[in-house]
Parts: structure tokens; sequence; C-alpha cells
């Protein structure tokens, strides 16, 4: 059994807003889901699956009352919860659901507001009277990891640096992105240091907004009339302490949720001519590079640095349309746009002086939860037909 | 100078209320399997790597390596450093370091545990050995 070619994203759909005081959550979840269903060129009543995450206003249930889904129609949903990557894994599973028969047009959203809400609180795990007194945030919890990323193969900032470079380089061309402006390592060096060794340009935005696509059958993407993008491969993989045993803060769980997709697409990183690589932190970006085997481990320094990752310049294009480094992070979610950017990319739509000619295989990768305490990860591998 | 950080007191539960327990005498405990021999922390009461019940309590030296750090430069209680250290005994764990200059902090650093109150159990914290 495989997901492979079983899936296309027909319908995609980014919020233009970065900041909504004036919105509901639910209504952002709105709004992304009749892009995406316009964008297919569908309508709302045609959708047979749904897929949300742990920023759907209430859950599942009163997302898909307050969308007003045709409850008859609407045969299969799933709310999977994996922080950022909720969305990359959603489409493995669409894919599952479609190949096995359960739904034929599923719908996926991700919204929300951190900036003018009120973020709901993680309902406390087995480790909360062991961790929670310790003040693990995105910041330091991924400071962790560069620290010792850093002493383990002598990674340095400047290093890191340039993946902010690359990533502001592409959010100039992107009328949307919250930071517009091209930024140089050195300017990334100077900004104030937030958690040693991470400086605030090595932290991603802050946004309210969201994102939706459409995951459907073969038979249904070709008689629509967006170009055919379908996944090929898919992984997903979690990692964590494991009672204190297997603590490695070097490498993520995308050591296994990248080679089962690559194994799935029959395909190799050698191969990817673009990839959307989740950049919550620039030290995200560098060790999910060498986790996907875009490099050897401990070489992500040497593989970003000097524009590599900038596209018409470097050898693996990334995160062109700014990323979250630069012009979106949804509610501290990255796994949708990233999907979203290598649609575009596929599709041809990305903008002209990003675009990646040719662009006909790509990845996007994301992780949830936090690298330095326990995240889940997920690859999709995609191909335009 | 801000104040000193109140720390909320732990929940516990009945699988962790001995490590509470414990904790009240200033004892830190770990967990090993007498099936696989394997210590680990935090914990439970079955065994993470070889599912066993025949989990006991033991208690470690307190002494530990810093594995890696961050140190958060603004809080609303200061700045602090995060932590994973690695135990004598060998299970590694989240922490904070503290009662010491922060800046010395290094990788490798040898560590103890210290307690600090709270309106229940105390809670443990590393500083520089």
């Amino acid at each position: 059994m495989t997901i492979k070619g079983k899936a296309y994203i027909a319908g995609i759909y980014e919020h233009p807003t970065r900041h909504a005081p004036d919105k509901s959550t639910a209504q952002l979840h709105a709004e992304v889901a009749k892009g995406a269903i316009e964008d297919a060129g569908l309508t709302k009543d045609d959708i047979d699956g749904y897929f949300c995450a742990g920023d759907a206003a209430g859950g599942l249930w009163p997302m898909v009352d307050y969308l007003g889904f045709n409850t008859k129609k609407l045969r299969h949903v799933d709310s999977t919860e994996t922080g950022g990557c909720s969305y990359l894994i959603h489409l493995g599973h669409a894919a599952e659901a479609i190949a096995a028969g359960k739904c034929s047009i599923a719908l996926v959203t991700l919204a929300g507001k951190p900036r003018t809400g009120v973020m709901p609180p993680r309902a406390a795990g087995a480790e909360a009277d062991f961790e929670t007194a310790y003040g693990a945030t995105t910041h330091n919890a991924y400071g962790m990891c560069a620290m010792r990323h850093m002493h383990d193969y002598g990674t340095t900032s400047e290093q890191l640096a340039w993946i902010k470079v690359a990533a502001s380089h592409h959010a100039q061309y992107n009328p949307h992105a919250m930071l517009k402006e091209v930024v140089t390592v050195e300017d990334v060096l100077n900004s104030p240091m937030i958690s040693d060794p991470l400086h605030r340009m090595d932290c991603c935005v802050v946004t309210d907004g969201g994102g939706a696509m459409i995951v459907t059958t073969e038979e249904i993407a070709k008689s629509l009339k967006k170009p055919l993008v379908r996944l090929i491969g898919h992984g997903e993989a979690m990692k964590g302490p494991r009672g204190g045993k297997d603590l490695d803060l070097t490498y993520s769980a995308g050591v296994w949720s990248g080679p089962r997709a690559f194994e799935e697409a029959g395909v190799t990183p050698k191969d990817i001519k673009y990839a959307s690589i989740y950049d919550s932190f620039t030290i995200t970006v560098l060790m999910q590079l060498e986790d996907l085997g875009f490099c050897k481990k401990g070489e992500g320094g040497k593989f970003v640095a000097d524009g590599n990752l900038i596209s018409g310049v470097g050898k693996l294009p990334f995160n062109t349309d700014g990323g979250g480094l630069c012009s979106n992070h949804p509610v501290n979610r990255g796994g949708m746009t990233k999907i979203l950017e290598a649609v575009r990319q596929l599709r041809g739509e990305a903008h002209p002086k990003v675009q990646v000619p040719n662009c006909d295989l790509a990845i996007a990768h994301g992780t949830g939860g936090l690298l330095g305490v326990r995240h889940a990860a997920s690859t999709c591998i995609l191909e335009r037909v | 100078m801000t104040e000193a950080k109140k720390f909320n007191a732990p929940v516990t539960n009945p699988e962790s209320a001995p490590f509470w327990e414990a904790a009240r005498q200033g004892k830190f405990l770990i967990k090993r399997c007498t099936a696989c021999g394997e210590p680990h922390y935090f914990p439970r009461s079955i065994c993470p790597f070889c599912f066993s019940d025949k989990t006991v309590w033991e208690e470690s030296s307190g002494e530990a390596t810093v594995y890696t750090y961050s140190l958060m430069r603004k809080s609303p209680t200061g700045p602090y450093a995060i932590a994973y250290v690695t135990l004598k005994e060998g299970p590694s764990l989240q922490t904070n370091i503290v009662d010491c200059d922060l800046d010395k902090i290094r990788i490798g650093q040898k560590v103890k545990v210290v307690w600090k109150p709270t309106d229940g159990a105390p809670l443990p914290f590393f500083t520089m050995a």
C-alpha cells in the first residue's frame, strides 16, 4: 500500500492579513476555507472530508457546524494535533483517506490570532510537575538546540544568520510579507540577543492569519482548472527525551520522517528543486536540512552559508515567500504556509523574481512542538504532473 | 533588581507522590527498572524502555553535568538559564541553573541539585558544583 500519486492539491489559499484585530478566529478559518474552495473551483457543499488542528475555534465539532458543511455528505474528519506540522500530517492523512475511498474532496484549515487574541493553553502532560517551573519557551528551547549544535559541530552565528538573510531576499518580493527589508549577516548578529545563542533576527515573526488547502482525487483534480500537483511521498515521526536516555538535541524527528517520505516517493534530496523548510528559528532550518539529507550531519552551517538557499543564487532555493522568518507564521504554526508556497512553486505561481525554473519536484517539511523538548515532524514530497 | 521568582507547588498525583515526599526530605529520586536495569527520569510506574512494571525508586547523587543551556535575557522575573543536565546515574533532565553567575555556564560544567521552596513540595534546580 502507498499513497504515492493518490492525492492532488487542487486548491490553496493564504490569508493576506498578518494583523486581524477586527476578525474572529472562526471567521479567519471560514475566510481561508472559502479562498481554497474557490481557488479549486469547487463549492462548500462538495466537501466530504475536513481536517483541522488545535488552532480551530472550539475544535472539530464546533468548526464543522460553524462552517456549515453539508453534514449528510461530510464523511471523514481528522483533528490530529501536532503543533506547527499538523497540516503536513493532515495532507498525508487526507491522501490515506482518499486512497482508501473514505473521502474525495478534503479541506484542511489553519487560522488564528496570536497577536490580537488569547491563545488557549495546552493541556498538561505527565511531565508538567517536572518541567513547567523551568520556563521552557520556544526561544530558549531552540536556543538549547543551537547551543549544543555549535558545541558539537562548530556551527556559528554567522552561518545561522545566512538563513535569515536568504529568507529576507525572498520576502522583498512578497507584498504580504510582514518584514520586507533585505537584511545582512551583520544585521542579524547586531540584533538583540533573545536567548543565547539566538538573536532577535534568528526568530520568526508572530502573525495573525491562516491558510487552507483542498486535497482531492486524480479524477476530480483533472476535471478542475489548476495545474496538477500531487503528493508522492509522506512521512511522520515523533521525538522526545524518553526517560532522559535519548537526549540528543542536535537532530530532529526529521531523520525518520524524511527517509520515509523519500522512500515512498522514490526520489532523493538531490532531485528536489525547491524546499519549504519550517523556519520557526534559523537553527530549525539548519537541523532539518541535515536531518533530511541535503547535507551531512554537522555540515548544515557550511551548506546554508553564502546564499546557498537564495533562489537564483544558491543550489537549494528555500521558502521563497519569505517563510516564517519574514513573511508569515500564522498562529505560531508554520506547516500550512510551507505547503502553500511549495504548491505555488510547482504551479509556476511564485513571484517571478523567486520562481524556480521548471519546478516539478518540491519538498515541504516541518516540525511541531519544541525541538528542544518534545516534538513531531512531517515530510511531504510534492510533484507537478 | 527583580523579585525572587515564586514557583507554583507541584500538583502531584499517585504515580509521582513518592518523589515529592522525598523532595521534602531533600532527597532527589529517580526510577530504575529492575527488569532491564535502566534508570529513567521523570519517574514512571512502567519502564519507558522495556515496559516492565518492576520499577523502583532510587536516590540520585544529585551530581550532574550540563548537556546544553540557553540564557533567556529578559523575562518578568529577570534573566534565567534553562538547561538539560545529565545525572551521574545516566538520565538527562530539564532544569534551570541557579544561584551562580549565569554568564559563566558552559556545556560540560559540573552541577549539583538544590531545592527551591513552593507552597507545597520543593522543586529541584541545579547550581555549579
